[in-house]
């Protein structure tokens, strides 16, 4: 009998700098997976953020390049415009994506760019040490929002995925969890797919995943699953917001 | 090819498909707007890449993400667009990708105004952006000049792995001359498999590569930054540039200008000379690397009693000018920095005072 489970090839052997009971070693190993799966790993280019992530690269094996705050999106539409043979994804937190790199991804998926990207939402800023995010949820508290996000002055979380689905250009936008192994099946499925959008050259991609930070949620990781569920999920909700299919529909009727 | 008479953005727009460049990314802003509004049509017709980015920010990583792919790339923009790309010059100097950018000046600061400038010498040659970086800066001083930079930047910037500036004036970009595109300019992309993210399968490379600027262990950062100075260095041993003007007999007064300033500046020395004052003038074509020594040289000719640095800005390049004479004579600055380009009239009045006061 073979090997039931092994490592894949995409992921590289090493020692994780992530803080236990953190979801971004889950999303690392799905993407590994899905890249193995479709056997891209040779013309795939990745983007790391500014952010906890931005030593993904350690973790894989093909090429990458290292981002400013929030402007992967703009690198990768570099990549994938003048080397569209290329499989190009970028990788970013909250912080990165949905505040100073607002305008970036806004533009990239209004253009239509063909890439994949791969949104973590763990409302709140990781590597600069529990900020508030542009997704920290109403009341929770934040190393600048220590009395709780204020929704008069601070506004309410931004719903990335919703916002993007409004753009009129066809894309797959979906949300999805890595609170337990049945959400996190279905994110995988979901990123394959994203993937396989763009291997067919259809349209731009994006995969948000609701996740955890225990170490700045100041909670145990059983704890932050919870809380995620219970404070999270009912405004994230999950789902697909937004298919090319549909928007074809929508452009026909 | 012969001569074809063309305004001076569409002739860098045109020099630099000629090199062999495919591939633009830019925001529009006046005065250099031509530029991507001539390669909005000739590069998709000629099977390259043409984007216009929802900002100069995004551009400068459109920049990053195709250069570090291992692919030619450029964009044009003016002074207040070279600002915001400044953060993106940054990141590619430091991760050591080549790319061209171009900035045909405009008046500052702030929005300033649209007329021709030289005020982003500093910003230019002294690093707009953050960290211990340095861009190597061509200053063209008539279309077929900048046509001739323009396509030489691309194999310097792949030769050190490093982004060069193509600063031009205003005037540089709005003007019309004839120019002729040089065939033996055009290079072959040097190979970039050790270091670009072309795709492991491209070229069956066994090993990823990895575009970085993150330096966490400080020996690692300091390693890195010494080795990017000894690469500066390199620049000013191999690739520093001048054209020196009426400098082989006696002089009283040395000028010191570039771009545009300097033909005002030739004119005003020949119509000085059938007035019996001679000048001689050292045009940097380089502005980093600097002509230290040639203007160091001609500076310490004994005739010479007075250096004068006349330039689009309120003195931006006096520093480095004096830093170049050493002590061995005093600088002086005549310039204007409004939009209008000083007259030779203007600079003969203020060469004709530095003789009397210098000489009595």
């Amino acid at each position: 009998m073979g090997k039931t489970f092994q490592k894949p090839e995409a992921l590289a052997d090493t020692v994780t700098h992530y803080c236990p009971g953190c979801t971004h070693g889950v999303a690392h190993r799905l993407v590994a997976e899905v890249i193995d799966e479709l056997g891209i790993r040779g013309r795939t280019v990745g983007v790391a953020p500014v952010g906890c992530a931005v030593l993904m690269y350690n973790y894989f094996t093909f090429d990458f390049q290292e981002a400013a705050h929030g402007r992967a999106p703009a690198m990768a539409t570099g990549i994938k415009r003048v080397r569209p043979d290329l499989v190009v994804f970028t990788y970013q937190g909250d912080g990165d994506l949905a505040s100073i790199g607002m305008s970036e991804i806004v533009h990239a998926a209004n253009r239509g760019e063909k890439f994949t990207v791969i949104f973590i939402n763990n409302a709140v800023y990781g590597m600069t040490g529990g900020q508030m995010a542009p997704t920290t949820m109403p009341d929770q508290r934040t190393t600048t929002s220590p009395f709780g996000r204020k929704i008069k002055d601070t506004g309410m979380p931004i719903k990335m995925s919703e916002l993007l689905a409004a753009l009129q250009t066809p894309a797959y936008i979906t949300r999805q969890t890595l609170l337990n192994p049945k959400y996190i099946n279905r994110a995988k499925k979901a990123i394959k797919k994203a993937f396989t959008y763009q291997l067919e050259n259809t349209c731009f991609s994006f995969v948000e995943l609701v996740s955890t930070c225990p170490t700045n949620w100041g909670m145990t990781p059983l704890d932050a699953i919870h809380w995620a569920e219970e404070k999270m999920l009912p405004y994230f909700s999950l789902g697909v917001f937004k298919t090319p299919e549909e928007a074809e529909g929508a452009t026909n009727s | 090819m012969g001569k074809v008479l063309m305004k001076g953005n569409e002739a860098i727009a045109e020099a630099a498909i000629r090199a062999g460049c495919m591939n633009y990314f830019a925001y529009p802003i006046t005065p250099q707007s031509e530029v991507a509004e001539y390669l909005s049509q000739r590069l998709p017709e000629a099977g390259g890449v043409f984007l216009q980015g929802e900002s100069e920010v995004a551009v400068s990583y459109m920049i990053f993400g195709a250069a570090a792919s291992g692919e030619r790339v450029f964009t044009t923009s003016s002074s207040p667009g070279i600002s915001l790309m400044s953060e993106g010059i940054s990141y590619i100097t430091a991760a050591q990708c080549p790319a061209v950018f171009v900035n045909i000046m405009r008046g500052g600061p702030g929005l300033g105004g649209i007329l021709p400038s030289q005020a982003d010498y500093m910003q230019s040659v002294k690093g707009g952006g953050h960290g211990d970086y340095k861009l190597l800066v061509m200053a063209p001083a008539s279309v077929q000049e900048a046509v001739e930079m323009m396509m030489a930047a691309f194999s310097l910037a792949e030769k050190y792995r490093n982004p060069v500036m193509l600063l031009g004036d205003g005037l540089i970009g709005q003007m019309m001359e004839p120019v002729e595109f040089p065939e033996h300019l055009k290079v072959k992309p040097s190979n970039k498999d050790d270091w670009a993210t072309n795709g492991m399968d491209t070229r069956k490379r066994k090993e990823r590569n990895l575009v970085k600027t993150l330096y966490l262990d400080p020996e690692e950062l300091n390693s890195h930054n010494l080795m990017l100075k000894a690469k500066y260095e390199q620049m000013e041993k191999e690739d520093v540039r001048h054209e020196a003007y009426n400098i082989d007999g006696d002089y009283h007064v040395l000028v010191v200008s570039y771009g545009t300033m300097s033909r005002v500046c030739r004119t005003a020395i020949d119509n000085l000379k059938e007035q019996g004052f001679e000048v001689g003038m050292i045009r940097p074509q380089t502005l980093f690397p600097f002509p230290k020594t040639a203007i160091y040289d001609a500076a310490g000719k004994q005739s010479c009693r007075a250096v004068l640095c006349v330039e689009m800005s309120m003195g931006q390049m006096v520093e480095d000018v004096e830093r170049s004479v050493s002590g061995q004579r005093q600088v002086h600055w005549y310039g204007k920095c409004g939009g209008e380009v000083p007259t030779p009239e203007e600079v003969m009045e203020e060469v004709r005072k530095l003789v009397k006061s210098s000489i009595g």
